[in-house]
Parts: C-alpha cells; structure tokens; sequence
C-alpha cells in the first residue's frame, strides 16, 4: 500500500458517500443498512483505500457504486468467487460482499457455501428480503413455503433456506443476524465481523416495501421484537419479552419457550449462550417464531481458523524461503536435455 | 513415416519410424512410450508423440474401449506429426491388437503378447471364442505378425523375486520397451534411471523398481536371442538447430511459459481453475511452482474460477484460469464482464471434441468461434492459438503481455493434440525474453476530483490499472455500461454505441504490434493454406510432401486469430486458390470469407484426431485441381 505511512485519517459517514444517486424505491430497508455500512467503517481503523465492496447482481448489489471505496458490482451470484479472487492477490484489503438473497442463496448458493467452508476472510451482508426485488416480484429461497408472487400464482411449493443454518453447515467460521433498521445492534455487529479474521456472515432481515413489504414486521417492529426476537449476549441467559420476563431453556434436549417465574422456572434454569459451541449454534439457528423467539447478534464466532488467503500466502512463502535460488532458467531446461552441433 | 520401407531382412538404418505401443489402460503404454520417447529425444533425433487414452480411467480390463496407446514418430530428419501410421505396434492384448491393427502401414511389425490370446482375453475383445486373430491369413500377408510369450517369460524371470503375481505381470510393459529398445538400438540406462528414482528413491519401494529393471533387460536380451526379429535397425540423429533441448509436451510448455511470464512482468502469477480433462495438467503444474511466487486455487466449478481470476486481476495480479470448451461455455458471462470491466484476465482453453462432454481425451480445433463470439452482446476478447507442443510456451507469454497491454481478457487455444503430444525443443535463452511492462497509476491521497477509472490512452485505447490500496483512486467498476469519461453507470444510447465501438477498436489496436504473418513455403504458388492452432505440423509436411510431388503450395501459420496479423487482407489477395484445414467444420474459414470476401475452400477432419499428412495431401490436391478445371 503506497500511503501507508501517512497518518489514519479521521473519517465521517459521508466520507464514504459517492456521487452516484442512491436509487433503491423509497422505504427500502436498503437505505439504512447502507447508512449503518458508512457508519460502521470509520470505527474500523482501517484506510478507505482499503475498502473493497464487491456484490452480485440485485436491488441489493448495486451497494458498491454507492461507496466511496474500490467496488465490484459482478455477475449474478458470484460475488464470492470474484471477493475470494481480491483477497487471493491482497490478503490485507478488507473486502466485504453485499447482496441479496436470490443472489447469495439461489444462483449464487455453490459460491456462498465454499467461500465460508474455505473461511475465506470476506465479510458477507446477505440483504434477506425474502423475495426478487429487481425482477419485480417473484418467490426467493427464503420465502416461506405457499408465498403467492407473479411466478406462483398458486403459492411456492418449495421449502425456504434456513441462510444461518446453511452457514453453519458451510463451517462458516462468524455467524451473525440483525435487522436493517436496527442500526444499535446492526454497527456493532458488523464491528465484531470486521475484527473476524476468516469468513464472517450477517443475514439482515431487510424490508422490501414493493415486492413483500412488513415481511420481517413481526420482529422488526417496536411493538413485535421484544416478544418475537432474543439478543443474543455471550455468556449471558437467553431473556426476551417487552417486560424481559421470558426465556429459553433446553426440554428434553429442545429449546422451550418459558416464561420466568411460572412453574418454577427461573433465570438460572435459563440456556446461556456460548458463541464458540457450534451445536448450540445450530440450535439457535433453528429457533422460528411462532414457537420461540428468533436471534439476533452474533450465534457462533471461531476466531482459531486461519483465513484461507492467509494460509495460501503462507503456502508461497514457504516454498519460496525452502528454494531461495529458485531457477527460471533452470526451471525452463528442465531435468534431462541433450545438445545439437557444437 | 510410412512412406518409408522397413525391410525385416535387411539390416538398414532407416529415417523414420513411428512406434505404438498399445495395451489396457493399466498396462503401463504412457509410461512406456513416454520413456522410448526420451531415450530417443537425448539420442538426438526429431520426434512428435501422440498419447491416446481412453476417458475411463480404468476401463473393465481387456475390453477394446480400454485400451490405451502411445505412439511416437521419430526420425534422422525434422518431423511435424506423430506419423500417419505405425511401423511397429505393441499390442498386450486382443483388445489392443483389434482396434490398432489398422494403423500399421503394410508391411509393418506387429509384436503381440500372445499369452494373452487366450479363450477369456478374446472374448473381453469381442472375438468369437475359437477365433485366432493372430494367425488370420489375412493379417498375416499384411503384416509380419510376432509372437512372443510376454507374460511367461515375464513371470518366470521374476518368478524368485518375491514379489506379488499382480506387481510381476505389471513389468510386461518394461519388457516390452526393453524389446523395442533392442530393436532401435536405444539404451536402457535413462529408463533404468528413471525406474530407480521413481520407483526406489520417490515412492520407497526399491523391490519394485528391481523387477522393472529386470523385466527390462528381460525384454532387451528376448530380442538379442528371437530369430522371430532378425534384425535391428538404427535411425541417426536428425540435423537440428545446434543448441541445448529438452523434450516438452505443449500443457509442460504452456505452464513454463506462464511461469516466465510472471517474472517478466514482476507479478504474481494466480491460476484459478477447475479440473477438467485436457488443461488439468495446467493446474498440476503450476500448483508445483509455488516456489516462484505463483499461486493456485481450485474452485468450486468453472465460473468461479474465472471470477477468482477477475478478482485477482482487479487486486493488481495476473489473474489467469484455464479449462476446455465446456468450461469457457460456462465462463462466457464472467468474459463478458472483464471486457466491461477492462481489466487484464488470460483463459486458457484447451480445446477437445465437443459439443458437451463429446471425447474429453481426443482434439479437436471446434472453439474458435466460441472464443470468438461466445458471449452476450458484443464483447471482444484478443484470442490467440498455439501452433505446437512448444510454442505453447511463446504463446503463454504473449498472452500475458497482451492482456496487460490492451486491458483485455486473452483467449488462448491450444487443443488435447499439442498439449498431451511431445516434441523436440531448442530450450530458450530466458534472459533474452523481453521484459513485460506493467504500470499502476500511484496514489492520489489529496486529490480534489474522483478518479476517473475509464481515461484512455490515446493510442492503446487501454484504461488505466488502478489498483485497491492506492489512496485517492477508490472506484468501482461493473457490469452494467458506463459513461465514456466518468466511468459512471449510463443508460444514454449514443454514448453505448461509442463504448461497443471503443471496446472493439481497442482490440483491433493489438494488430499494430503484433507481427505481420509471414508466407512460408512456395511463396510464388498459386495456392494458399492457411492454418491456425495445432494443425501447423500436418500442414508442413502435407506442404513437403505435395512439393516433392510437384504441386508447391504456400503456407501462412495463423497465431493471432483476434486481431489477425495487419497485413492478411493483402496476402489473402495473393492468392488464386485459398484452403484452410481445420479439425471442425470450417470455422477460420467462415472468418476468412466474411471479413476479407475469399472463396476460401475448407478441408476438415472430425473425427477426435489431427490430419494424416496423406490425407491432408490430397485435399489440397484435389481442390486444386478442381480450381484448374
């Protein structure tokens, strides 16, 4: 990096604003993850020339044109291929993948899932809208099953992706939920995703008010996410409710929702959580509303991975230092030659 | 060649000859062949090899769709093809025997394990049970047919060695090649060698490398003592070019080439690729130079290797993956994008008979428009085509110094013909290549205005390569259609015309520095052959031949298929009669006549392999002399 000796700048949101027209439809849940993005960097001590935004194609992807940094807007689905690419040739760019759920989880499903097996050090927004935005209205993969859109007039048949689900059995390394207009909790958890080293993944429950509007109301929403969502704090009990009066504890082996204080539970009977057990992970990633209360925050962080660029660096590194007078010409002759005329 | 005479009672030194040995795919032919062929490389002779495998990996033993076969053509003169037909056929088996039979010329030499011809091994060949191919009347006034007990003599010579019967009758494809050694007076000590480092040294099993070395000389001392193979036959070192050479197949010399590349231009060097038969080998290779700064990544599928290698590019590296046909089909939307993005990318496609999976282990030159033309809109890449086995080496590094000259995605052909076949190659002088030319705009960190990614050099019509980590020259770059000046995403229609026009005249900007083509042959002949990519040996010696005969034909080699070389539109206009041979249905040709209006006459051949000289000879006969009449 040429300027890397200068100074960190002090940066402000705007720093990071372009000069493009931001052109997501009015109300779109877009517009505050994008705030929340250009809120989150300057706290990252990291250089803007460091930033790399790279997304798929969707409402969703068009997130880089409108970041101040170096930006991909590629194809539809392969934003993690082209963003394993960037850090394959600069491990030390912080690369981040914005896009949406048709493009990471249905085209793009084979890449998302060996970016985060590989723990490929990106930090990946999926923008979960549960339906196609940019196509103007068809069904997703995480739309629930029966969703009534132009392409299924008689409501989907297909059964939704579970995306955290999926990043766990991908061995995802950093799993995360929040919600777009939710910057108190979203800022900080795309703080905690920038300081993972390997492969760190956030679903944001996103609203798109065209398409499938107040599809994420019932946890969303002032009145409807005290009851229909938990935070998640690490080593702390599983507590939600508006009157914080309610939690999670395992019954026979599966998460209950119970009520503290009725039939003789209390708040040490509660499921505390462990962000570095995987199967509790998968627990968490199961819980669905109506039954339980869905997470939100971090559900599983292994920081002891190592990233994938890194070791492939590594790898170079060491075939270089155990053969210092590697031979091109040498190389080029090859083993066995013979010689012509004189 | 064929046209040779090998008299069996004569003691003669002979010119030429092509030898195959031929068995099931786990008899060991590559490896033997491949050994005869570098005991006969450092003997100094010109040669030219044609593997030819079977896509199963391990066919049902004995069957005729497993076998396996290696033929090389060497020679006391400078050669281009593998040969037309085969002088001396090894066959393990009545597989092997039945399908290679018709490529022996007659007259020439079968040498069969006869052990083999047993009720079971005919049966697994599709003979009736009481069939005896071996001494079919017709056969035999063919071809001196020789029987020799291969798999006795191998089990008792190594019956005291302890081994197992499996590892034992594994050593018939060294007795074989210790026989044919004897016959063309080649040493066994290079294959001795080999089978003591290889076997002994690498894989730690120095038994095994004993009973090889045994079978070997097993082999060697058979012929001495056979009358059935009265005589040996020698073929002198052929006049080449003084100077050092190796043996190099065109997949060994396409991975050197690279390798240089990359140091020429100062730059890491990441292959990302998925495997896929013939350009795995690309991988292999590569992924074995680590130590020269070069990094590879397999990824998931196709499409994500070429977008690994777009990613690489636009971080400031040389982004380059590699497959066949199938393969750049699915990489078509990504090729697109980095014409749009104009960043440097290099895709390798080594091209086999398709369409679909078609015969992934034979050639074919049937991608040319495909990486011509296959992606949506207009989207143009250079595309370059190797020629031979070792000028996969020249055309890696062109590759490379075109890509990062124009800011272009660099096709490059090669096919499964040139990259498994294996020639002769004057090593050369790496020092004396010219260095690659890469320059970054520096950083800007107190620049007032946003950096404008898509500024052109007015004479290369290349943007600028600017790269994540310089401060002051963040953009972002994608798919969709960008202003002319800003870089901007714009929908204005009269500026996208300009845009596909500048993407395409940046491209035809590469003709001013490549050279011009060059006529070989009979320049003064009325004709014309114009080739590109593999088939040059072929047309060389179909060129020969037809001058020795009394019909001079000029020849042009095409490298450079987009932009073609400046001057083609006036040699083309040279000629009366203008053929092109390809191994498709007439691709170059459909080129050829739309943008220069020729009456170009197409000679094809589909059939999974190259042009027999014969063959290709009497095409171009024939039209001709249909063009006189």
């Amino acid at each position: 990096m040429s300027t890397v000796d200068l100074p960190l700048p002090t940066y402000k949101p705007k720093d990071f604003a372009t000069d493009q027209d931001v052109r997501w439809c009015p109300g779109c849940g877009d517009y505050a993850v994008l705030a929340a993005v250009r809120k989150t960097l300057p706290k990252l001590g990291r250089r803007k020339e460091e930033f790399v935004f790279v997304s798929g194609i969707g409402c969703a992807a068009r997130f880089p044109y409108y970041m101040e940094t170096y930006g991909l807007h590629s194809i539809h689905g392969r934003a993690p291929a082209f963003a394993t690419g960037v850090k394959l040739e600069n491990p030390d760019l912080d690369v981040w993948i914005v896009s949406g759920d048709g493009d990471l989880l249905s085209i793009g499903g084979n890449h998302t899932i060996h970016a985060m097996r590989r723990n490929v050090g990106v930090r990946i927004l999926l923008l979960n809208n549960r339906i196609y935005g940019l196509t103007k209205g068809q069904y997703s993969p995480t739309s629930e099953r029966g969703k009534v859109t132009k392409s299924t007039p008689m409501g989907s048949i297909d059964e939704p992706v579970n995306p955290l689900a999926l990043a766990l059995a991908a061995e995802c390394t950093f799993v995360a939920r929040s919600i777009d207009v939710d910057a108190k909790m979203l800022v900080p958890v795309m703080e905690r995703a920038a300081a993972h080293a390997g492969c760190a993944f956030i679903e944001v429950y996103q609203d798109c008010n065209i398409f499938n509007h107040k599809a994420w109301f019932y946890a969303s929403q002032k009145d409807t996410r005290p009851n229909n969502t938990v935070d998640l704090v690490n080593g702390e009990p599983l507590i939600f409710g508006e009157n914080r009066d309610k939690g999670v504890m395992i019954v026979n082996g599966r998460p209950r929702a119970v009520t503290i204080g009725q039939g003789g539970v209390t708040e040490k009977d509660l499921l505390i959580h462990d962000e570095t057990d995987r199967t509790l992970a998968f627990t968490l990633a199961n819980m669905q509303c109506p039954d339980l209360p869905e997470p939100l925050g971090v559900l599983y962080c292994n920081p002891d991975r190592p990233a994938y660029e890194q070791e492939s660096r590594a790898q170079v590194q060491r075939a270089q230092a155990e053969s210092p007078d590697a031979d091109i010409a040498a190389l080029v002759a090859g083993p066995d030659t013979w010689t012509v005329g004189s | 060649m064929s046209s040779q005479t090998i008299d069996i009672n004569t003691p003669t030194a002979v010119e030429s000859v092509a030898v195959r040995f031929a068995g099931d795919s786990g008899d060991g032919m590559q490896l033997a062949g491949g050994q005869f062929t570098s005991t006969t490389a450092v003997l100094g002779n010109d040669f030219s090899t044609f593997p030819d495998f079977p896509a199963e990996i391990r066919a049902p033993r004995g069957t005729t769709f497993g076998v396996s076969g290696f033929q090389v053509h060497f020679a006391a003169r400078p050669i281009h093809t593998p040969g037309d037909s085969v002088d001396v056929l090894v066959a393990m088996n009545p597989a092997a025997f039945k399908t290679n039979m018709s490529e022996v010329r007659q007259g020439g030499m079968i040498i069969a394990d006869e052990d083999e011809f047993t009720k079971v091994g005919l049966k697994k060949a599709g003979y009736a049970p009481d069939a005896a191919p071996l001494a079919d009347e017709v056969a035999n006034s063919r071809y001196r047919i020789v029987k020799v007990p291969m798999t006795r003599i191998v089990r008792e010579a190594l019956a005291d060695s302890g081994q197992s019967s499996k590892n034992i009758d594994r050593c018939r494809n060294m007795f074989a090649l210790g026989l044919v050694c004897w016959m063309y007076d080649r040493p066994l000590q290079l294959t001795i060698d080999w089978l003591e480092s290889y076997f002994g040294a690498k894989k730690k099993l120095p038994e095994v490398a004993a009973i090889n070395v045994t079978a070997l000389k097993v082999g060697w001392a058979f012929g001495e003592t056979t009358e059935a193979i009265p005589e040996r036959y020698q073929v002198a070192a052929a006049e080449l070019p003084p100077g050092v050479y190796r043996k190099i197949s065109g997949n060994e010399a396409m991975v050197l080439g690279f390798a240089v590349a990359s140091k020429k231009a100062s730059k890491q060097l990441s292959y990302c690729g998925y495997p896929i038969t013939p350009a795995s080998e690309l991988l292999h290779g590569l992924a074995g130079l680590k130590r020269f700064g070069i990094q590879t990544f397999q990824a998931e599928d196709e499409i994500a290797a070429v977008a690994a290698a777009i990613g690489v590019s636009y971080a400031g590296g040389i982004g380059m993956t590699g497959t066949s046909g199938p393969g750049l089909a699915l990489k078509g939307e990504a090729l697109g994008l980095a014409v749009m993005y104009e960043l440097p990318l290099v895709v390798v496609d080594v091209q086999r008979a398709g369409p679909a999976t078609g015969m992934p282990t034979k050639t074919e030159q049937a991608d040319l428009l495909q990486a011509m033309f296959g992606r949506s809109g207009e989207a143009p890449c250079i595309v370059l085509a190797a020629a031979s086995p070792s000028d996969c080496f020249d055309i890696a590094i062109e590759a490379v110094r075109l890509a990062v000259h124009a800011m272009c995605p660099v096709i490059v052909l090669s096919d499964a013909g040139i990259a498994n076949g294996a020639e002769p190659w004057l090593v050369p002088d790496v020092a004396s290549i010219p260095d690659i030319i890469v320059e970054h705009p520096v950083a800007q960190p107190d620049a007032e205005d946003a950096f404008e990614p898509y500024l052109r050099d007015p004479e290369t019509l290349a943007r600028r390569w600017a790269i994540p980590g310089t401060a002051g020259l963040e953009h972002r770059l994608g798919g969709l259609e960008k202003d002319g000046t800003t870089g901007a995403v714009s929908y204005d229609g009269l500026n996208h015309q300009e845009m596909v026009a500048t993407r395409a005249e940046k491209v035809a900007r590469v003709a001013n520095i490549i050279p011009p083509m060059e006529v070989g042959g009979n320049v003064g002949s009325d004709t014309l052959v114009i080739g590109w990519g593999g088939t040059q040996g072929a047309i060389l010696s179909a060129a020969e031949k037809l001058e020795s005969e009394g019909l001079p034909v000029a020849t042009v080699h095409l490298r450079h298929m987009n932009p073609m070389p400046s001057n083609i539109g006036d040699v083309l206009g040279r000629y009366k009669n203008i053929i092109v041979p390809e191994v498709n249905s007439g691709q170059l040709s459909m080129l050829l006549r739309a943008a220069h209006l020729v009456d170009a006459k197409s000679i094809n051949v589909i059939q999974g392999r190259g042009f027999n000289v014969a063959e290709l000879a009497a095409g171009i006969r024939s039209v001709v002399e249909e063009a006189g009449q």
